[in-house]
């Protein structure tokens, strides 16, 4: 009843095309950036800074990451944590080894670095394809952080290749709170969030899509595989790469490259299987349920086990939490195969008819 | 109007194809003229789709020469045939599933488009600009096709006779000025037949568009096509206008076997 676009007459193909065609859903999202800009900064507390907020945010850009590569244009990733070691690595390398380089600069160079290994890495797949490529991308998971462990200059050696990030100074402004990171993540996201809605509406994103669905047909239309496979690597690991930096510097503070383990990368991957491929709204939807529910049960379960008087330990308490969030997940991958963000779809169209059946 | 037919546009000489020691195609020439509808008839294994997949550039000829255009041809990709005016449409309907008839015709006018990804990522300007001019070319072949009303709905949801005309549009996209047809009629009813041989006939009549076409219904072969070729496991054993190929009698054998 709410939600339907009857009467709202599209008279050109541009007022067709926008970014989001219902009105409804224009002023969704506004209203959540206005929210997430003017309102949460001014009522959040540290805790939600620092332990909820920012990592969802960065795990949200890694998936999308991903998602880009994986969900659009079809190419199996197991790679995305060393992208992220990448990324975090060189904006620390550019900041010790350039002075006074601008922050914003080195998450955009090291998102390139991560963009130029991506694509090295990406190679594989001009021959391979689905599981035998993602198996060959592991390669570049074990390489890149066997690397960072090996070679003592990527962390300024130091032992055991720890890194503690520097200051975050944007032209002598330094971001120390984490009220004013959060902010400067968020800003990051929300613009690479709307690039990736721009590239996937666009003839780069369509040209994603008929590699995933058809390789043979989109090479027949005039797709060139090699430059189209290529250029989803090189995307997806710049948004990988910046994830990978704003992690190091505005999350954790210091890193290791054992931080980016190929359970960090399963992580990621998860949170796309169950926010949904190729959806941008399903990354930050998967990134949440994946990031937040552990922490939701965290909290919950003690407080029900106390509530309702159980003499459950703390150890059996985090034992139920995991089995809570396995059977979760498999609850929703039953329901729907195709993510959270298919559901939230499907709920639309209902609301487009609510209260009437039909 | 009556059309003209034009010059020879793609000469196709001694071409043979083999896949390690099976013998596809062998010692095969024709040629297709300008504005013609051109028809490849044979039994099923004949070798029809990989003559189609030889003058796209999906498989390479260990022998003979193709000619397009007055230019022989090199070794070439696929995506080069389309940027060179060849479009096609596949035998097992080879449509982009996770998107829509919109998306799916839109990709197909990807090698006219110019813009770069990164003017993609920030849209405003030239990106938007180039997305509503050949969103207007899109559309003409949407009113064309009279496939309005499925514009925004994902290929996967439409049924089989609907698919195949989405992808006769996706190939239409391109503005291509050759267009290879394989199969375009399989498993229709007569009325979808109908409708389709119509478009056919539409797009050679009004755009000119050389067609070259698969297909087993032999009523709509004899009456829509110009000329007709006919192979029988990798051989050419018949080749003119439609008269004189049903009167050929090594086609009459090989269609319903000799008497013995």
């Amino acid at each position: 009843m709410f939600y339907r676009e009857a009467g709202q007459f599209k008279s050109s193909y541009a007022a067709d095309q926008q970014l989001f065609p219902i009105r409804q859903d224009r002023i969704g999202v506004l209203l959540l950036l206005a929210i997430a800009f003017l309102v949460v900064p001014f009522v959040a507390g540290e805790y939600w800074f620092s332990a909820i907020l920012i990592p969802f945010l960065i795990f949200s850009l890694a998936a999308l990451g991903l998602n880009l590569l994986t969900g659009y244009a079809g190419q199996l990733s197991l790679g995305s944590a060393a992208f992220m070691a990448v990324g975090a690595y060189a904006a620390y390398n550019f900041e010790l080894r350039v002075d006074g380089l601008p922050i914003l600069f080195s998450f955009a160079l090291a998102g390139l670095t991560a963009a130029g290994v991506g694509i090295l890495f990406g190679l594989p797949s001009l021959w391979i394809k689905g599981f035998y490529l993602a198996v060959a991308t592991l390669a570049a998971q074990f390489f890149i952080v066997w690397c960072l462990t090996k070679f003592p200059w990527f962390s300024n050696h130091s032992s055991s290749g720890v890194i503690s990030t520097q200051k975050v100074t944007l032209f002598g402004y330094a971001f120390t709170s984490p009220r004013e990171k959060y902010l400067l993540v968020l800003t990051i996201v929300t613009v690479l969030a709307l690039a990736a809605k721009n590239l996937v509406r666009s003839s780069t994103g369509r040209a994603w899509m008929a590699v995933r669905d058809m390789d043979v047909a989109a090479s027949v239309i005039g797709i060139r595989l090699m430059p189209t496979k290529l250029l989803a690597f090189a995307v997806s690991s710049f948004y990988c790469g910046v994830a990978g930096a704003l992690y190091a510097f505005c999350y954790l503070g210091s890193v290791e490259p054992d931080g980016f383990s190929l359970d960090l990368s399963f992580r990621v991957l998860f949170m796309i299987i169950i926010g949904g491929m190729g959806s941008i709204l399903g990354s930050f939807l998967g990134a949440a349920f994946i990031l937040l529910l552990p922490i939701f049960l965290d909290i919950a379960l003690p407080w029900l086990a106390g509530a309702l008087g159980l003499p459950f330990s703390n150890a059996t308490v985090s034992h139920i939490q995991i089995l809570l969030f396995g059977t979760l997940i498999m609850f929703f991958l039953i329901v729907e195969p195709h993510g959270l963000a298919r559901l939230w779809q499907i709920a639309k169209e209902k609301l487009r008819l609510w209260p009437f059946p039909h | 109007m009556s059309k003209t037919i034009g010059d020879v546009i793609l000469d196709l000489q001694n071409i043979s194809l083999r896949f390690g020691g099976v013998k596809a195609l062998t010692d095969i020439s024709f040629d297709v003229r300008e504005h013609e509808i051109r028809a490849i008839i044979g039994p099923n294994g004949a070798g029809k789709s990989s003559m189609l997949n030889v003058i796209n550039g999906v498989y390479h000829p260990q022998e003979g020469i193709i000619i397009f255009r007055g230019r022989e041809r090199k070794k070439m990709e696929p995506h080069q045939a389309a940027t060179q005016g060849i479009a096609r449409t596949f035998q097992n309907i080879a449509l982009f599933k996770g998107m829509t008839v919109l998306d799916n015709l839109m990709t197909g006018r990807i090698t006219r488009m110019k813009t770069r990804f990164f003017e993609h990522a920030l849209w405003w300007g030239r990106a938007q600009r180039e997305e509503l001019e050949h969103r207007k070319k899109v559309e003409e072949v949407i009113d064309f096709l009279e496939i309005q009303h499925i514009r925004k709905t994902p290929v996967s949801r439409l049924p089989y006779g609907l698919q195949k005309r989405v992808e006769l549009g996706r190939a239409l996209a391109a503005e291509p000025s050759m267009l290879l047809l394989d199969e375009p009629m399989a498993g229709m009813n007569v009325e979808e037949k109908q409708d389709m041989c119509r478009f056919i006939l539409d797009v050679n009549d009004q755009l000119g568009t050389t067609i070259v076409l698969i297909e087993h219904d032999m009523g709509v072969v004899m009456d829509i096509s110009d000329r007709v070729v006919v192979l029988d496991y990798g051989k050419k054993i018949g080749d003119g206008v439609p008269e004189e190929v049903k009167n050929n009698p090594e086609v009459i054998k090989a269609y319903l076997g000799a008497s013995h």
